[in-house]
């Protein structure tokens, strides 16, 4: 599974490119070919959807929490130990560890991948709601709302940019860390790059592109996710 | 058709293996036990490189990438023009996992400790510049005008008004660069940069002993340098200190 590491790189762009459009012959899968866009569509669908998963799972235990917090103003302590905690955990140990405890398959890594998704959500959104000034509180107040509406009209669109930081933060560490399933049974574009001696140094490389292209994307659509739910005049009091 | 699906399935006709004979006629590496204290206590030195590897790894990145971040987060703050183009160019650097990182940089510098250096010190970027701006767009305007009133110049202004009232930001932006790449440090041993991922990858996921271990030294030295950089935050920061009691 390592590298080995007496072989010299044998790694182009070119090569990387040919490996992702067409398929190659491999010498260790007994004359079966790997690579082609048909194998990178289907790793790459695999990681997305164990991507979605794990965000899912984790917005839907650590949004309803924090903004629940973050609004009542208490657990400050456990919101911020657990984003501190949270970004501790060493990735490898942990899917190494839960594919032993739990057993390997989507929906143990998503769990697995929850782990590291929760803690940056719980943590910003408690901030993001809970360091809305007081007096723009105490103003919808006034104005009648219940404390529903405190947080659906008032806290909630101004800790866009705060949640989202942190929802961007788990999307990343998801995705990234999606990459190394291959060693808990779910195949990702990570097996390019994990397993050199299946798919060579070109397959490598292809991967590490693949990888990257694919984490960019989520960023991009959640930067422009963000984008849509800011109010429009917040963004104009900040251009 | 590829060698993880086949290492798990091994895995499972191994498990099944070791259930049927009693664990007391087998040790404890090779049972499906939580933790073995016998092979923990005996073998705990196999550690020892690991872990110093890692924290080499750790230092080095974070320092250097201490040094560029604070360097460019310097130039940006004389010439403000720069500062959206070097946000977004340190998002994609800290967007991009650190293991897709490694092995985009296999033509270039191939696989190896320097490799894994580089790509950890290109994800601590971010965090570092970013943190530095906003600690010295923090300073009051009416602190520098006072500091100008006295006679400084803009360079004397930086270096004794402005940058030791951004340390609470600069601290707090190098302790989550730090704990952060102690964590994916671990991903390090993909492209062969050592580390406490090494003896995980090696043996697999199997051995829970060995998972346990090598997780948690990884775990309490995130931790432990969490904890030391708040030390240091608050040492330099005093009237942060005055002000809480």
């Amino acid at each position: 599974m390592t590298g080995a590491l007496a072989h010299p790189v044998q790694a182009s762009i070119e090569g990387a490119f040919e490996f992702i459009f067409t398929p190659q012959t491999s010498n260790v899968t007994g004359g079966k070919t790997v690579g082609g866009i048909n194998q990178v569509i289907e790793l790459a669908a695999n990681q997305i959807e164990l991507t979605i998963l794990a965000l899912a799972l984790s917005l839907l235990v650590a949004l309803p929490l924090g903004l629940y917090l973050g609004h009542r103003g208490t657990g400050e302590l456990v919101a911020t130990a657990v984003g501190n905690v949270g970004r501790a955990i060493p990735e490898l140990a942990l899917i190494a560890f839960m594919a032993a405890l739990i057993g390997v398959g989507v929906l143990n890594l998503t769990i697995a991948l929850a782990v590291l998704g929760i803690p940056p959500i719980l943590a910003n959104t408690f901030v993001g709601i809970h360091q809305v000034d007081r007096g723009t509180v105490d103003a919808a107040r006034g104005m009648g709302m219940t404390g529903f509406e405190v947080l659906r009209k008032v806290e909630i669109p101004l800790a866009i940019p705060t949640l989202f930081a942190g929802i961007r933060g788990a999307a990343i560490a998801i995705v990234a860390t999606a990459t190394i399933a291959p060693i808990a049974g779910v195949l990702t574009l990570g097996d390019f790059i994990i397993n050199r001696n299946v798919y060579g140094d070109d397959g490598v490389l292809a991967g590490a592109i693949l990888v990257a292209l694919l984490a960019l994307v989520l960023e991009f659509s959640l930067a422009g996710l963000q984008r849509l739910l800011t109010a429009r005049g917040l963004k104009l009091s900040t251009a | 058709m590829s060698s993880p699906a086949l290492l798990a399935a091994v895995g499972e006709v191994g498990k099944g293996f070791v259930q049927e004979r009693s664990s007391e006629t087998l040790p404890c590496q090779a049972t499906d036990k939580l933790f073995c204290f016998d092979w923990a206590t005996n073998n705990i030195g196999r550690y020892e490189t690991p872990t110093i590897q890692h924290v080499e790894l750790v230092v080095i990145s974070v320092l250097l990438g201490f040094a560029v971040a604070f360097a460019l987060a310097l130039l940006a703050h004389r010439r403000r023009w720069l500062q959206p183009p070097l946000l977004a160019a340190t998002g994609v650097l800290f967007t991009i996992p650190s293991i897709a990182f490694f092995f985009l940089l296999l033509p270039l510098t191939g696989r190896g400790r320097d490799t894994a250096i580089i790509a950890l010190t290109a994800y601590t970027l971010q965090i570092i510049y970013r943190n530095t701006i906003v600690g010295l767009a923090n300073v009051p305007a009416a602190v520098k005008d006072a500091a100008r009133g006295m006679g400084l110049t803009e360079r004397q202004i930086l270096w004794k008004v402005e940058l030791p009232l951004a340390r609470p930001e600069i601290f707090a932006g190098l302790q989550i660069a730090t704990v952060s790449t102690v964590a994916i440090a671990t991903l390090a041993t993909f492209a062969n940069g050592g580390g406490l991922g090494e003896p995980i990858l090696r043996q697999g996921i199997d051995f829970k002993t060995n998972l346990i271990i090598a997780g948690g030294i990884a775990f309490l030295m995130a931790i432990l340098f969490g904890l030391i950089l708040f030390a240091i935050q608050r040492l330099l920061t005093p009237w942060r200190r005055a002000e809480a009691t």
